[in-house]
């Protein structure tokens, strides 16, 4: 288990807690509406598109592309610094939405826009499993 | 209701000392600011009826704009605390323009200021900024503020070919503009290498393609501008102002290239009647170095992608054909968090009245003015002109 170290911890809230008891189980789950099939991320009440409160809970394929990244070299907190450099991206999801996350299971050198990425999870705490991607193999 | 268009004037505009300003607190540099305004604008606190300011990060009140009336023992009849980070400045004027034109005030007084520097520490303000992420959805991922920025440069790369050398060319304008600037925090020239082979921070962009952290405060006074003749200064008016609003989190962004000052700038143009020919200055907010890019983009000063040739050879410095951030900008004048368009708007004003020395751009009429805020999340564009049009 990736010890935290003073990283933020995401505390689930009513709305988040579907997608974070998902990550626990090692799948990413994202909202799909049963009005209009659109998907989205992160959750709501409602679809974004149309409106309606028929949005249900999916298990999304966790493959997407990178739609862009930095690498970061002076961390944002002393948290972080252990990390340096890492890779902060942008991920368009198969499904349609975005998402950030960090690239990892490879040097950042090898990171580019448009790669092809795939989810996996560092479990931080007993509840909490946190998604990031790497490359597709 | 009819346009904005010439309704009201700015009639005060001052900067306190900006910079490392250990010596005064966060409130002090707003009430500073203030006095220096009235002094400008040639009136009493008294006459101010309509009081505006934005939060500080250091010394926060929950209602702030009170707070600075009460300690500056003003009593008016419409009072206003705004935050929409750094847009936040031109927001306020427009919500000033609006109270102004529908007579709910006449005189209205806008103090913003904080010190970011000494109230806080380097290290400290950069930690209490990044908060601007979501907190389960990006914070997780320790993006800092420029890693944010980093990922609508490296989009901007990758669509149109930008390059580092390009984004470097907008920091060594401003620098070279503040060199001419004695209240400018950050004075002796630089160029696209010292900015190339500044410390990387957040792939692609280097130390001396992020703005500055400072204290600092500014004030302007606004008012009808019929009445504008009963203020010592000559009027600047707002001849146009146009809002655009996208998202709070850059991982909802609709777009990393494209940004919803195309939408501000439009809005603006259409109300002022002119277009990005007619300006004759422009202060953008320039955070990090590619936000000038893009909005020189959506500003419409060149075709969308063209941004990072149009910032080379010149083009954005002093006798250029359009100079940018005269005063030095966020970059080398100063950038103590929410106030920093507000120094664009008093350096804007002093540019119209043509009191800016070295740095003046001659026979400057017109001038566009843009704050973002947010990771380009809000976006309000305002044209001056030094006639009511």
């Amino acid at each position: 288990m990736a010890a935290p170290g003073g990283k933020p911890v995401p505390t689930p809230t009513r709305e988040t807690q579907p997608y974070w008891s998902g990550c626990k189980k090692h799948e990413l789950h994202i909202q799909r509406c049963a009005a209009c099939d659109h998907f989205q991320f992160y959750p709501r009440l409602y679809c974004t598109s149309c409106m309606s409160d028929r949005v249900e809970w999916v298990k999304a394929t966790g493959r997407g592309t990178v739609l862009s990244f930095t690498v970061v070299y002076r961390p944002v907190t002393q948290a972080f610094a252990a990390d340096v450099p890492y890779v902060v991206a942008l991920i368009t999801l198969a499904e349609g939405p975005q998402m950030m996350s960090n690239i990892v299971g490879c040097v950042p050198e090898k990171v580019h826009i448009g790669m092809p990425v795939e989810v996996t999870f560092e479990d931080w705490t007993e509840d909490i499993s946190v998604p990031k991607f790497k490359p597709v193999t | 209701m009819d346009s904005l268009r010439g309704k009201v004037a700015i009639v005060g505009a001052a900067d306190t000392e900006v910079g490392v300003v250990p010596h005064l607190s966060a409130v002090q540099l707003y009430v500073k600011a203030a006095k220096l305004a009235l002094e400008d604008a040639g009136i009493t606190k008294d006459q101010v009826d309509g009081l505006i300011t934005c939060n500080s990060f250091v010394e926060p009140y929950l209602y702030h704009a009170e707070m600075i009336a009460e300690y500056m023992q003003i009593f008016p009849r419409y009072c206003l605390n705004v935050a929409t980070g750094g847009g936040t400045t031109l927001a306020i004027m427009h919500h000033a323009a609006s109270a102004i034109a529908t007579g709910i005030c006449h005189t209205v007084l806008i103090t913003m200021a904080d010190n970011m520097l000494s109230g806080l520490s380097r290290d400290k303000a950069i930690e209490v900024m990044s908060t601007a992420g979501h907190a389960q959805f990006e914070r997780p991922y320790g993006p800092p503020i420029p890693g944010f920025y980093a990922l609508l440069a490296q989009a901007h790369m990758h669509a149109y070919g930008t390059t580092s050398e390009q984004l470097a060319a907008v920091a060594v304008a401003c620098r070279k503009h503040a060199a001419l600037n004695p209240a400018a925090q950050m004075r002796q020239p630089i160029t696209v290498d010292d900015v190339i082979n500044s410390k990387m921070i957040a792939h692609p962009l280097h130390l001396l393609d992020c703005s500055l952290v400072s204290d600092g405060g500014a004030a302007v006074v606004m008012t009808a501008a019929e009445r504008a003749k009963d203020f010592k200064p000559r009027p600047v008016y707002m001849l146009g102002v146009g809002e655009g609003h996208s998202h709070e989190h850059i991982s909802q962004a609709q777009s990393l290239t494209t940004s919803a000052a195309k939408e501000a700038g439009e809005r603006a143009y259409a109300m002022a009647g002119l277009g990005p020919k007619d300006i004759d200055v422009a202060e953008l907010y320039d955070c990090f170095t590619p936000v000038v890019v893009i909005e020189l983009e959506d500003l419409g000063f060149c075709p969308k992608g063209e941004g990072g040739r149009f910032v080379e050879g010149g083009r954005i410095e002093l006798g250029g054909e359009l100079p940018v951030n005269t005063h030095g900008g966020l970059m080398s004048h100063c950038h103590p968090g929410h106030p920093g368009s507000l120094f664009s708007i008093t350096e804007a004003v002093h540019q119209l009245r043509g009191e800016c020395g070295p740095r003046q751009v001659k026979g400057a009429e017109i001038a566009l003015v843009h704050g973002q805020g947010g990771i380009m999340s809000t976006h309000c564009a305002m044209i001056l002109g030094k006639e009511r049009g």
